[in-house]
């Protein structure tokens, strides 16, 4: 699936680490965790107990569990409102990310962002932006911190197929290029911004030759697949790391649920999203992987639902039996 | 028959110059196109080119001269033809005329014609130069402080080298701000001394630059965005509000922006109605920023250090034409002022003035025309709109019984409409008089002189408005 680029034929990325097979196990139970947890979420959603507004990431977990694993500690992480599943890649506890969506004092921002806007300082998390496309100059100002301390750290900054049409991704594309920027783009092309398809919105719809104009080399990857992912991810971060300036990978996805928890998606056919998820469906995938090469048995692998399933409903009945936030915490943290 | 060569306005603001160098001498035959001279305005040297061709007759301004103003004849030029009309307005093409865009508004080394318009400069010259009206007394600085006059652009820049002298993670980006000095000479010398790791041009992009250094700030780093003006900060007030501003409430306290966006700020002088806007209150109704708008030179260089060592993100509201007031700066190693701290700057009986920025210069001459006319007016500058220290006006109010206040920017929802409204909420029993704002007309602002002059306050609606509150109209 993937198209050779720029950097690619130059040979200058490292693509000398592959996944190993413990690796390859810890990918299906993280991408488990993120469907199991965005399952209960749209289960809390319909019963009231979530508000607003409510992305979920199912369909496009091996993008972010592959993109982790090839990322080291201090190397930051952002991304829009669809980003459950980045946090919970990052290691941030599921029981205060379920206690944010519902609304909780127990929640990473103490009830006071909600599904949009979490944020973890320690896990180098930095959001969770509700505004389509302002984390990508966000993203890039990391990047800069990271030069400009002369760190190695690099900025690994997510956006969606419909973000990329945003005129600032395009300024930030520039300044990262012209001042040789730690961070890969990583465009999670899951093929409908809302609800409108890229063909309908895009005048180019291979995102990873977005950065043409700039000198930014991209590559495509098959965002359905973990270990490809890893792969891309591993390459694109090394050369990232080695003061090449940025790069972008370009995952192509899919979400098997509306943009958002109100979104009947009718702008596509029950057949389109049944056939992804029958032909591609990334956990599935690597789980017939790991059995047919002997790298885990079926009874490992119900091992793994058992204990992610008791993961998520503890973080659930967590989030639900804690106390709403204070009335005094109004009026706090608008200031430093 | 001879034509004078007038000395040029080379900027939207420029009254006076210095004539640095001749290049030409009497006797000298020059054609269009040929330069002159070389002019020195406050904000860089510019070269100053013949219109008409003929002779040099006499040269009237000695080279090394300052203080030229505007319009003054500075040589004669002996006409060959003799068709050559005297000064009339040089004929520029429409982009090399009156700056309209964001390369002319710098004033830098662009060439510019020799002969404006009669008036073109005059749009600010009834306002006070300032000089001295500073030395009035501020609790914040010690007694004895010795005093050393600068201007407000230096001010701010020593304030931003002083900071950056002491903390590593503070930077400078913007537009202009490094290989050019700045598009008003803000950072004059700030490339020489950090370097370029610390002081970035930036593409015009100022979405991207705003959101890459609040992206920066997130990780630690304590930028300084500055928008060449904030008419263009309007591309960039998504990141401004939605990023800066509410990142720390968002996140339950655990991420930040220190962060200071800082740049001239309201109407400059004949730029027309997108590069002359007043934005006060836009920012000052936004929780989680600050706002500051200084006027005098002490205030902006306290304040701006003071923004750069906030955790918080701040909104630094400049003013060109203030830019190159000179008043008494205190002569400290390390002065910074409280945010949100207005400052009584001339103590009255019998009605309180408020102004911010610029405008505080008006009323302080509007003070001045009515002692003359037996009325005592207290000035109250604002220096901080958000926290904005009502308690100050309250103060003043309960003391005068009246109020006026004044800015450049549109009436509704202004900054004089909550001050009134906080004055009428606390206040209301100890108020003789109806309050009165005296700002920018409600009009998008207009190019021609005679219509921008109207649209801006001036020192006689200030003191119409007094009248009116004391009951003397």
């Amino acid at each position: 699936m993937s198209e050779p680029s720029k950097a690619e034929t130059a040979g200058v990325r490292d693509n000398s680490k592959a996944s190993t097979p413990v690796a390859l196990k810890q990918f299906y139970a993280d991408m488990l965790l993120i469907r199991r947890f965005e399952e209960k979420a749209g289960q809390l959603y319909g019963m009231g107990l979530i508000g607003g507004f409510c992305h979920l990431y199912i369909g496009q977990e091996a993008v972010v569990v592959g993109m982790t694993a090839a990322k080291r500690e201090g190397d930051q992480v952002i991304t829009a409102y669809r980003e459950h599943g980045h946090m919970l890649a990052c290691g941030m506890d599921p029981k205060m990310v379920m206690s944010e969506l519902t609304g909780r004092a127990s929640g990473y921002s103490k009830g006071k962002g909600g599904s949009m806007h979490m944020f973890s300082a320690e896990k180098h998390f930095y959001g969770g932006h509700g505004i389509v496309g302002a984390q990508v100059p966000l993203g890039t100002g990391l990047a800069f911190a990271n030069k400009y301390r002369g760190n190695d750290n690099v900025s690994i900054t997510y956006f969606g197929d419909g973000a990329a049409n945003q005129g600032q991704v395009y300024e930030a594309f520039n300044m990262a290029e012209l001042w040789k920027l730690p961070v890969v783009y990583v465009i999670e092309n899951n093929q409908y911004a809302m609800g409108t398809s890229v063909e309908r919105s895009s005048a180019e719809t291979h995102f990873y030759k977005r950065g043409s104009s700039f000198n930014i080399p991209g590559e495509q990857v098959d965002g359905m697949d973990a270990v490809a992912v890893h792969a891309a991810g591993q390459k694109a971060i090394a050369w990232c790391r080695a003061g090449n300036g940025p790069t972008i990978l370009e995952m192509k996805t899919y979400r098997y649920r509306g943009h958002s928890m109100s979104d009947p998606a009718k702008y596509r056919s029950r057949d389109e999203v049944t056939a992804v998820r029958e032909k591609r469906d990334p956990i599935e995938h690597l789980a017939q992987n790991l059995i047919a090469q002997k790298l885990a048995s079926e009874d490992d692998l119900k091992a793994i639902d058992k204990e992610t399933r008791a993961v998520v409903n503890a973080a659930a009945e967590y989030a639900t039996a804690s106390p709403e936030p204070d009335p005094a915490e109004l009026y706090t943290d608008v200031l430093v | 028959m001879s034509i004078q060569i007038l000395m040029p306005a080379l900027s939207p603001t420029m009254e006076e110059g210095k004539l640095a160098k001749w290049l030409v001498k009497e006797g000298d035959e020059v054609h269009s196109g040929d330069i002159l001279a070389e002019i020195e305005t406050d904000k860089a040297t510019m070269e100053f080119e013949a219109v008409d061709e003929g002779r040099i007759g006499k040269l009237l301004v000695a080279e090394g001269t300052e203080g030229v103003k505007v319009n003054q004849p500075i040589a004669t030029l002996l006409g060959g033809d003799e068709k050559a009309s005297p000064a009339r307005p040089s004929p520029r093409s429409p982009l090399e005329g009156e700056p309209s865009s964001r390369s002319e508004l710098g004033g830098g080394m662009a060439k510019a014609g020799p002969t404006p318009p009669p008036k073109a400069a005059k749009a600010a010259s009834t306002l006070p130069q300032g000089d001295g009206v500073g030395e009035l007394s501020d609790p914040e600085i010690p007694e004895g402080t010795e005093m050393v006059t600068m201007t407000v652009r230096e001010a701010l820049r020593d304030a931003m080298a002083e900071e950056m002298r002491r903390d590593d993670t503070v930077f400078l980006m913007g537009e202009e701000v490094a290989q050019y000095q700045g598009a008003y000479k803000v950072s004059q010398g700030l490339l020489e001394e950090f370097g370029a790791r610390r002081v970035i041009d930036t593409p015009i992009t100022e979405h991207g630059f705003a959101g890459l250094g609040v992206g920066a700030a997130f990780a630690g780093l304590r930028p300084i965005v500055e928008f060449m003006t904030w008419n263009f900060a309007m591309q960039a007030i998504d990141q401004i509000i939605n990023s800066a501003g509410k990142t720390h409430y968002m996140s339950g306290g655990q991420m930040r922006a220190a962060i200071v966006f800082r740049g001239p700020n309201g109407p400059a002088a004949r730029v027309g109605a997108q590069h002359s806007q007043d934005y006060s209150s836009w920012y000052s109704h936004v929780p989680g920023i600050k706002v500051i708008a200084p006027y005098f030179a002490a205030d902006a260089k306290g304040l701006l250090k003071a923004a750069i060592r906030d955790p918080n993100p701040v909104i630094f509201l400049e003013n060109e034409i203030a830019y190159g007031r000179s008043f008494p700066v205190p002569k400290l190693d390390d002065f910074v002022l409280p945010i949100g701290k207005a400052r009584v700057v001339k103590p009255g009986r019998d009605v309180t003035l408020v102004a911010h920025s610029i405008c505080v210069g008006l009323i302080l001459e509007a003070a001045e025309k009515l002692a003359v006319e037996g009325i005592d007016a207290e000035i109250v500058d604002l220096r901080t709109l958000r926290p904005l220290d009502t308690a100050t006006v309250i103060e003043s109010v309960k003391k005068t019984n009246r109020l006026v206040t004044v800015e450049q920017g549109w009436p509704i929802c202004s900054i004089g409409s909550e001050i009134c409204s906080q004055v009428v909420e606390q206040a209301f029993d100890y108020l003789d008089a109806p309050p009165i704002k005296v700002t920018g007309k409600d009009v998008p602002m207009p190019y021609a002189a005679n219509l921008e002059k109207l649209a801006i306050p001036h020192v006689e609606d200030v003191v119409a408005a007094v009248k009116v509150v004391c009951y003397r109209s």
